[in-house]
């Protein structure tokens, strides 16, 4: 293109004063961080202590932690939890809402409208609703089922977390499979329908291959998001993590560990790396995922 | 591409008796009809449902039981006693107003950086600019939870733990934003600067005369989805801030809950204060909040 060589005849400095603010803060509050925190993962840093090296002792502790175990399990419950459900129930909602019914608009913004709420407003909004004497609970009562413990129990505290991220995370992928299924061939559903086929089955032969790499894509993200889940569980389980911290989650212990002034940056930052190995190997597969979508 | 924009039909023309027609001009039978409407009322039900119980308690007076069953969902007499109430309790007012500042500065930062590094990585050629984009791309992959330690010890370092500025200065230009400006400066075409190139125009004149107006859709959802971002962020001022005076609505709503959980009417008229403004600011620009999914989801 000859745009391109004439454009490139300039003063040497000015390109790099337009992209400088942006490398000087990726660089200050991401890369730098980043490094620091694979520095400190070999240290016995603590926030007011510097550290020594002390090689891979943080790894070896981590091991013998019950509490790391705990958050392990609890992230990777999270990912079997959430994942699945939020791969196909906002595919069947966005089908609900892709025909151009009366009023439709007003229905797909307002199906949207837990993504743009704060995490923080959200969780709470659940925690009143599934009080003992909550909302909930009186409807329960009311059928005559009675009421049941959400927010006390171990295993339904993490459930009604888990329910809350899918709650919240229903619109966005919503509009996600919109984009996706407006690129679905109509001649296809029709064809499908000429041979007789019903809505489920239609929906298993023509809208579910076509729009297999969105799920992909979706599932990749999810699940991205569910490992690193932290305020749905900080605020319904509270700070320490549920009866005997075991609702911790690993973003939680990492919170707990590394913080305030006698936060163990060093654990901290082992427990971080942990982290980051699995959210990057999580965060390939959106790669992977995402070019296979374009080939 | 907004996402509603291309599912909105062709405006059919809706004629004779009572017909609905699909998006292709069939017609919708009305059992079918029917149905999607009873289902779309329960999903509003679970969706809306919620935030409109906690609106309600928030109005609820306290001789109002707000815990029978079943429930009485309309508050018997509305009253705003338990906005005051959380304004007595704690600075509410004061934490939206540090939230305001706190995204307002996010908005400014995030248009301005990653407009103009957009910019640079798009337009302009020089040594290094491939190294400057897989900068940016790496650091979209790394997770903040998992540097999120290290950033509060650089806080410290900087001197800025528990200040607003602190709060601000991580995502002060995101990663993505400054792709997401790249990609949009890139599908410009390039005809319209070589001109300008020819009669003389800076890098600077062409950058804010030219490029820039052609790209406000892109600006509009970065600014959009960086006040989102902070306004709603948790898990970062949680840590960087440990004086109540700093306190943003979520930390101060945390602070809320925590100190005050038995009294709901309070919590929740605070939660309806700091979500009001944002459901606002949707009702006004949904179709840029629905384009930031398309762009920052599928194609980022």
């Amino acid at each position: 293109m000859a745009g391109v060589s004439r454009v490139r005849r300039q003063l040497p400095t000015s390109p790099w004063l337009f992209a400088a603010p942006g490398l000087i803060v990726i660089g200050a509050f991401v890369l730098y961080p980043f490094v620091s925190t694979v520095v400190n993962s070999f240290t016995d840093r603590r926030t007011l202590i510097p550290g020594r090296f002390v090689g891979l002792a943080n790894f070896r502790e981590l091991l013998h932690d019950d509490m790391f175990w705990t958050g392990l399990r609890n992230s990777t419950l999270y990912i079997v939890g959430v994942v699945p459900a939020l791969v196909i129930l906002p595919l069947l909602l966005a089908l609900l809402v892709q025909k151009n019914i009366p009023g439709i608009t007003f229905f797909r913004s307002a199906f949207y409208t837990p993504v743009v709420a704060s995490i923080v407003v959200v969780g709470l909004i659940w925690v009143w609703l599934l009080d003992e004497r909550g909302l909930v609970n009186s409807l329960l009562e009311a059928v005559g089922i009675g009421r049941v413990g959400f927010l006390s129990d171990q295993w339904l505290l993490l459930l009604s977390a888990m329910a809350v991220t899918v709650w919240k995370g229903l619109g966005y992928y919503m509009i996600i499979y919109l984009a996706a299924l407006a690129n679905v061939p109509r001649e296809l559903h029709e064809a499908a329908a000429v041979d007789g086929a019903g809505p489920v089955r239609r929906f298993l032969t023509v809208t579910v291959p076509a729009v297999r790499s969105t799920m992909v894509l979706v599932a990749a993200l999810s699940s991205v998001a569910a490992f690193k889940v932290f305020s749905e569980v900080y605020l319904m389980a509270g700070p320490s993590g549920g009866p005997a911290g075991e609702d911790t989650t690993l973003v939680m212990l990492v919170q707990r560990t590394g913080t305030g002034l006698t936060g163990r940056v060093g654990y901290a930052s082992a427990l971080s790396v942990v982290v980051f190995v699995v959210t990057v190997v999580l965060m390939l597969l959106v790669l992977r995922a995402d070019r296979r979508e374009e080939t | 591409m907004s996402v509603l924009e291309k599912v909105r039909p062709r405006q059919e023309p809706v004629v004779r008796e009572l017909r609905v027609t699909d998006e292709h001009g069939r017609r919708i039978r009305v059992w079918e009809l029917v149905l999607r409407y009873a289902l779309l009322l329960a999903v509003l039900a679970l969706t809306v449902g919620p935030f409109l119980w906690q609106l309600s308690t928030s109005l609820k007076g306290p001789t109002e039981d707000i815990f029978s069953s079943p429930p009485t969902f309309l508050p018997s007499h509305p009253t705003l006693h338990n906005y005051e109430r959380v304004a007595h309790t704690i600075p509410v007012w004061d934490y939206a107003l540090n939230s305001l500042k706190v995204a307002s500065a996010s908005v400014v930062t995030n248009c301005v950086g990653s407009a103009l590094a957009g910019y640079a990585l798009a337009r302009l050629r020089y040594r290094g600019r491939g190294v400057a984009t897989l900068v940016f791309v790496l650091a979209m992959l790394v997770p903040v939870e998992g540097i999120i330690i290290a950033q509060f010890t650089t806080m410290r370092e900087l001197g800025l733990n528990n200040t607003l500025i602190g709060v601000v200065l991580p995502g002060s230009i995101g990663a993505m934003n400054v792709l997401l400006m790249r990609n949009a400066f890139r599908n410009l075409p390039y005809e319209i600067e070589e001109a300008a190139y020819v009669d003389g125009a800076t890098v600077w004149q062409r950058f804010w005369r030219i490029a820039l107006p052609s790209v406000k859709g892109t600006l509009a959802v970065v600014a959009i989805f960086a006040f989102m971002g902070a306004w709603d962020d948790f898990l970062w001022p949680l840590i960087v801030l440990s004086d109540p005076d700093k306190f943003t609505l979520t930390i101060g709503l945390n602070y809320l809950h925590g100190t005050f959980a038995n009294d709901e009417r309070l919590v929740a008229a605070g939660t309806v204060i700091a979500v009001a403004p944002l459901i606002a600011l949707f009702a006004c620009l949904q179709r840029y909040f629905f384009r930031g999914v398309g762009e920052g989801a599928v194609k980022g």
